[in-house]
């Protein structure tokens, strides 16, 4: 255990001073992202001055949803980048084997390495963004809501982590440059609404198949004292922990399948 | 090294390697159409649930609103295009000052390559794209060939604006010393400010007035709305003449920004 604790503080260090030799790259990535979420945020208070509610949440509601789904997104983002180059540079170019050539869990390595602190900068607008929000909603908040916003923020990261890791393993089996990362970033963003709005096919797939709306909308609806939305909420954490277990398994079956990258 | 039009085969060619490179980088276009797709289907029914018993929002019905989603998405599909990028990495890596040794004027090359990738990513990306828009959400196509030529009009001086901007972006590199942040920034505040997003007329009035004198909007809104055809006639050829009138002032900074460039450049020699 002393051991990992070691090789963390290890890869933080070289990362920081990574960062602080570029410290005006870091200043610019952050500034991207501030401005990336004050667009999403622009978007739900202009459309909000137009009309009072949608789908039975008003406006307060929408942006607390909004806050709360930068938490788990911004925790998975802090820890993906190797997620995405995935197939890319460690399959095809083959940097996978010199992660394996390492004692140490290649899982753990990849994550190691793509760390991106400027990623987790959506967890703390997030928790900002909810606490304003929800003092302007008059919601009460104690020590189990703040317990179960942990548990569910932690359990939505697992979800994406879990979703995510399975269609990079794809990498294992296709030639893929990129894979199909692109869509399901893009049906991710599903989840930053109420899954109310959208048809019955869509909620079956965003609420079982791609659970994201477990990372997104469920739980904040349950945070809000939202009608019976605490009941599905609570599978949160199943489901964070069923999408690891289906990672792991893919992961698992691609790594045997492996064989290097060539001579 | 003028503008010297004789020169006009070597610049048909630039946009015909241009396509081709495109076409030969194996670009996953099955997947680039299916984002654009999830992209408006997102947006689709977020607006189908804001407009809800509501006829007119922004001065959009809940019909045009789906086409205007549905364009703005495929629209940028067509026109946007990484010059910023490219033009500030050559500078930053000097691989210009070779650049300027070539006898053909090296912005209009770069433009002239934008419109050969543009040619291609409205073949592969836009045209398959609204098909299958077509398809899965009720999207109404312009309705006669009058408003589809309107419609065309303002997207060529959409797909010039948005080159002329990421020239002026891209060229920023000279004066500035690291501009990829503003680089990425820029592409995000375009969006918001050209009407990608949302419509410029869902702005408080402020805004709104502000944003119909900027460029920006020229880019995204102005073709959204000819095409949904919530702008025809009078109010079209006003927003049209204020397109045209952005190109030309963004054409007079092209060229003072390119000359001060090229002094800069050679004073710091090497």
């Amino acid at each position: 255990m002393r051991y990992y604790l070691d090789l963390i503080w290890a890869y933080a260090a070289q990362y920081l001073k990574g960062r602080a030799a570029y410290s005006s790259d870091f200043l610019a990535a952050l500034f991207s992202e501030v401005l990336s979420q004050l667009s999403s945020v622009v978007f739900v208070l202009v459309v909000f001055t137009q009309v009072p509610d949608l789908q039975g949440w008003n406006r307060a509601e929408m942006i607390f949803l909004y806050g709360y789904f930068l938490v788990p997104f911004a925790l998975f983002q802090g820890v993906a980048a190797n997620l995405w180059s995935f197939g890319d540079r460690f399959i095809i170019k083959g940097e996978l084997d010199r992660i394996l050539t390492r004692p140490v869990n290649p899982v753990l390595q990849l994550v190691l390495e793509g760390f991106e602190l400027e990623s987790l900068l959506g967890v703390v607008s997030g928790l900002i963004v909810m606490a304003v929000s929800g003092r302007g909603l008059g919601l009460h908040w104690g020590w189990v809501q703040t317990a179960a916003l942990l548990l569910f923020s932690v359990s939505g990261a697992l979800v994406y982590v879990g979703l995510y890791v399975t269609l990079a393993t794809l990498a294992f089996w296709t030639d893929s440059r990129t894979g199909l990362m692109p869509l399901l970033w893009n049906f991710n963003a599903y989840a930053r609404y109420p899954v109310s709005i959208y048809n019955r096919l869509l909620r079956l797939v965003l609420t079982w198949v791609l659970p994201f709306a477990f990372a997104g909308s469920i739980p904040a609806a349950a945070l809000l004292g939202r009608d019976g939305m605490l009941r599905l909420a609570l599978w949160t954490p199943l489901v964070g922990l069923a999408s690891l277990l289906l990672a792991w398994a893919a992961w698992t079956a691609g790594l045997r399948r492996y064989h290097g990258a060539g001579s | 090294m003028g503008l010297d039009l004789s020169l006009w085969p070597a610049y048909l060619e630039m946009a015909r390697v241009r396509f081709l490179t495109w076409l030969a980088y194996r670009v996953n276009y099955y997947s680039g159409i299916l984002v654009y797709t999830i992209n408006i289907g997102a947006y689709y029914f977020l607006w189908q649930a804001i407009y809800h018993g509501r006829t007119t929002l922004g001065g959009l019905t809940a019909a045009q609103m789906t086409s205007y989603v549905t364009i703005g998405w495929l629209a940028r599909a067509f026109y946007f295009n990484g010059l910023d990028r490219e033009i500030a990495d050559e500078i930053r890596d000097g691989t210009v000052a070779v650049q300027l040794i070539r006898p053909y004027n090296y912005l209009l090359g770069k433009s002239i390559g934008a419109l050969g990738e543009a040619a291609f990513r409205l073949l592969f990306f836009t045209v398959p794209g609204l098909g299958l828009a077509l398809l899965l959400f009720p999207v109404r196509l312009p309705g006669n060939a009058h408003s589809w030529g309107l419609f065309g009009l303002a997207t060529v001086m959409s797909f010039l604006l948005n080159t002329q901007i990421n020239i002026v972006t891209g060229l920023l590199a000279f004066f500035m010393l690291n501009n990829t942040g503003l680089i990425q920034a820029k592409r995000i505040l375009i969006d918001l400010l050209s009407g990608v997003f949302l419509p410029l007329s869902f702005y408080p009035i402020w805004a709104f007035r502000i944003l119909r004198w900027l460029p920006f909007q020229g880019i995204s809104y102005v073709p959204n709305l000819a095409f949904s055809g919530a702008l025809t006639g009078r109010g079209f050829w006003q927003a049209f003449a204020q397109q045209a009138g952005w190109v030309l002032a963004l054409a007079v900074l092209i060229t003072w920004m390119w000359r001060q460039a090229r002094l800069r450049l050679v004073v710091q020699g090497g």
